[in-house]
């Protein structure tokens, strides 16, 4: 007990990474009972520069459209995350520095076993419409994504559950269907805002919740605005008065919004000019290394990706320092074939895989091949430069004897037709908050997106093996060798991590910038204020 | 004039059927495209229960001629029926931005059209002199560049160097008249440069088609001067060719700004069109084009109409 005293009073210090934490944790049996122990010093604590309240914050966000909705099932992208992320809060959330913390919940603990997790909730919260936050509301917003009448995006992450029940007014308990320890970082998603219920329903579409704005008006794609909740319950957060969303698509019409004074930030810099604005004296650039993932997905049971060695010619094949440098003008990082980054909790560095046109052509060799000629599907409907990217591969794999065939796709319906559906074609990924989240959507044998179609039983068993693990030094060497097995055997050729580069006016303060997601873990509205 | 009116009706007539097919069209093509509402807003994150969900609550799982009636029935009633993606009535998506595209479209066409009929009067006076060129270059130059070259190029100038006029239009119901115009008017420029030439061209070769017709070279013996002759003489006769065109320019301000209204960040209805197109809200789509085929088809009738007053031939045909 002294030992956990001591460890919970690292944490509150902040002395303790969220890695260190959990392994000495685990170490101790305690994996999330103190977990909450976190919120402290997160919201106690404030950051170097001293925050000033006030002001008119105007953010001008890629991705609005004219279809978006409040509704946080739909929510797809920048614009209605960061609106969602200034009304409403959720169980837990990610800090800047990549642990998991209380926002909703207080803390929680598996009950008994990792297959039952029991969530406390804060006392004396209530929703912009007065109601108080109790079991019930988090119930009713957890079962919107839910069963099997559910339209949401986030279904595929609720999946895992199997029934949810409260215990109390404010303790909520999550049954899941197989026992998995990273189960409350799912609780973070941006889909899974608590809303108020009536009668076991919320209503997605009201825009209510707890969080530190009320949402004042939304019109689809021109601008959303939201106005300080002035009972907001977290204290050192949500510091301006007011805070617009502008939706502005033309990444040089918000840089010149920016310039000329119009909005104080602003997502997506244009990497062409970036060299350019960071000349202007006034502006500071924010280059957020992230995990996002850009990568080319191959169809492990389709003919010639059914040859393990062809996948490694063609992950040999690609010289992964260049996209960096000339698709991602720099900002970005080398990735290694699998999805899990630096941020990662269990992160398994592997050595990295270099361009080697000669061992390319010996694993082309070993398939039975002389040379290749394959098709690879993209579309800048993946991101900006993706077609760039490929036609690029296509100079590197050409040294090996391998012969890319770039095909275009119509940007319109990319996701619908081409993805997961030709046999080889791009995609990326944000970031997820665990290993297990991420392989379980995407490697898992019935991921509702492998991309890769991998069917990997040594991988299905660890995958599964490690959700139900408490011991996190067996998590580590499990996830490490599930990491190894992408890398080796699975279908991904991922060259790069990119890394979210936006732009402010001087006159933002901010603290930290959060990697999870872009905008500062999409936080932005409730992190940042003006400096006095 | 009763014969006008006969016309006038009988083109309304046959614009309402036109009206029908193009409904009909657009309906079909929006099906044709690949995905429907369901996989666009899920996106990448599409599971297929999800999707099949969404379909059900909306009715995309009915045949797609029952829903093509009923969207007509919801028409001839008056109810534009909702946005798919939103829920939002598809009247209330439209009105502000209908209303933001024709301000639009009125201000650039203000400045446009007199300025092109000036500068086509003027070229047709001094025809062949350096004046003339130096208008048709001008003009040709403007039309030439695409539209979002000339729009950064007046938000470097006029935006970013000198700050007088904001770089992003976002005009909203609470502006007022004057502040709105000051908001209008980079785009309105833009849409200007983008139109002028081929309505002064059309002014300048009509006129000079007439000028070498025996009814003026009668008015020259007369003894009148250049002016009075194209502007009392030959400019009524030339309206019919200039008003074509003038109308079809207004037609393309109200259709087809779309670049323009994303570098400047102007909320009509061009962005609109393209959101739902890509996400498949058949809804707003079809009611977007409507007033799209609407605006063409009404136009062309009012040109029609102006051909045939301002020819007395035309007015009492035998």
């Amino acid at each position: 007990m002294t030992d956990s005293k001591h460890l919970d009073q690292h944490a509150r210090n902040g002395m303790l990474s969220r890695r260190g934490f959990m392994k000495s944790a685990a170490a101790l049996g305690i994996v999330s009972a103190t977990a909450g122990a976190f919120a402290l010093p997160a919201f106690g604590s404030t950051p170097s520069p001293s925050p000033k309240r006030g002001g008119h914050f105007r953010l001008g966000l890629s991705r609005g459209s004219t279809t978006d909705s409040l509704d946080p099932a739909r929510f797809s992208d920048v614009f209605m995350q960061s609106v969602g992320f200034a009304i409403y809060n959720y169980l837990t959330e990610v800090t800047p520095e990549g642990e998991l913390i209380g926002e909703l919940a207080e803390s929680w603990e598996p009950a008994p076993d990792a297959a039952r997790w029991a969530f406390k909730l804060r006392k004396g919260i209530t929703f912009h419409n007065g109601k108080p936050l109790e079991a019930a509301d988090v119930v009713a917003t957890f079962n919107h994504h839910r069963g099997e009448k559910s339209q949401s995006a986030a279904k595929g992450i609720v999946d895992p559950i199997e029934s949810i029940e409260t215990d109390g007014t404010h303790t909520v308990i999550f049954n899941l269907k197989a026992a998995n320890a990273d189960f409350p970082a799912i609780t973070s998603d941006y889909h899974m805002a608590i809303m108020p219920a009536t009668d076991g329903k919320v209503d997605p579409n009201a825009g209510i919740g707890t969080g530190g704005y009320i949402l004042e008006k939304l019109e689809p794609g021109v601008e959303a605005v939201v106005t300080r909740n002035p009972d907001y319950w977290k204290s050192g957060r949500a510091w301006f008065d007011k805070v617009s969303f502008l939706a502005i698509t033309d990444a040089a019409a918000r840089t010149n919004a920016l310039r000329t004074g119009q909005i104080d930030a602003m997502d997506r810099v244009d990497l062409k000019t970036v060299n350019l604005l960071k000349m202007d004296p006034n502006l500071s650039i924010n280059n957020v290394d992230s995990d996002q993932i850009y990568y080319f997905a191959m169809d492990t049971q389709a003919k010639p990706f059914n040859d393990n060695n062809v996948r490694l010619a063609l992950k040999h094949a690609i010289d992964r320092q260049d996209i960096v440098d000339r698709v991602l003008k720099g900002y970005g990082r080398l990735a290694n074939d699998q999805p899990i980054g630096a941020s990662y909790l269990n992160y398994a560095d592997l050595p990295q895989r270099q361009y080697d046109p000669d061992k390319a052509r010996h694993y082309l060799k070993k398939a039975g091949y002389n040379s290749l000629s394959v098709d690879l599907s993209t579309s800048d409907a993946v991101f900006t430069g993706a077609v760039d990217a490929a036609v690029i591969y296509r100079e590197h794999a050409a040294k090996a004897g391998i012969d890319i065939n770039v095909k275009r796709e119509p940007a319109d319906g990319y996701w619908e037709n081409v993805w997961m559906k030709r046999p080889w074609s791009m995609s990326y990924s944000s970031p997820r908050g665990t290993a297990d989240w991420f392989f379980s959507q995407f490697f898992a044998e019935d991921a509702n997106w492998n991309d890769t179609n991998w069917q990997n039983e040594r991988f299905n068993t660890l995958l599964k093996a490690a959700r139900a693990e408490l011991d996190a030094g067996k998590r580590q060497e499990m996830y490490a060798e599930m990491q190894a097995l992408v890398h080796n055997q699975g279908g991904w050729v991922a060259p790069a991590f990119s890394a979210y580069v936006s732009a402010a006016t001087k006159a933002v303060g901010h603290g930290k910038i959060a990697t999870n997601r872009d905008m500062d873990g999409n936080r932005i509205a409730e992190r940042w204020w003006f400096e006095g | 004039m009763n014969q006008l009116l006969m016309t006038v009706a009988k083109r309304l007539g046959l614009g309402l059927f036109t009206l029908l097919i193009i409904s009909m069209v657009i309906f079909l093509a929006v099906e044709m495209l690949p995905g429907d509402i369901a996989t666009e807003i899920l996106g990448q994150m599409a599971t297929p229960e999800a999707v099949a969900a969404i379909r059900q609550e909306l009715g995309l799982d009915q045949p797609i001629v029952s829903r093509y009636f009923d969207w007509l029935s919801g028409l001839l009633t008056g109810d534009l029926g909702q946005s798919l993606a939103t829920g939002q009535p598809v009247l209330e998506l439209l009105d502000d931005r209908l209303i933001n595209t024709l301000y639009l479209a009125g201000t650039a066409a203000l400045i446009s059209v007199p300025l092109a009929l000036g500068l086509g009067v003027i070229a047709a006076l001094y025809r062949n002199t350096l004046v003339d060129r130096a208008v048709s270059m001008f003009t040709l130059s403007a039309i030439s560049m695409p539209e979002f070259f000339i729009a950064y190029v007046l938000i470097l100038f006029i935006s970013v160097q000198l700050g007088w006029i904001p770089s992003m239009s976002k005009v909203d119901a609470d502006q007022s008249l004057l502040e709105r115009l000051q908001l209008t008017i980079l785009p309105a420029i833009t849409l200007t440069f983008v139109t002028c030439a081929h309505m002064m061209r059309m002014t300048r070769a009509a006129i000079i088609n007439l000028l070498s017709s025996p009814y003026i070279e009668m008015a020259y013996l007369k003894g009148l001067g250049p002016w009075r002759i194209i502007v009392h003489h030959t400019l009524p006769n030339a309206w019919a060719p200039i008003v074509n065109v003038i109308v079809m320019n207004l037609a393309y301000l109200i259709t087809g700004v779309v670049v323009v209204e994303v570098v400047f960040v102007y909320p009509g209805l061009g962005q609109l069109m393209v959101d739902s197109v890509a996400k498949r809200d058949l809804p707003v789509v079809q009611a977007a084009s409507m007033i799209f085929a609407a605006t063409y088809i009404l136009l062309n009738l009012i040109a029609d109409v102006v051909s045939i007053v301002s020819n007395p031939r035309l007015l009492h045909p035998k």
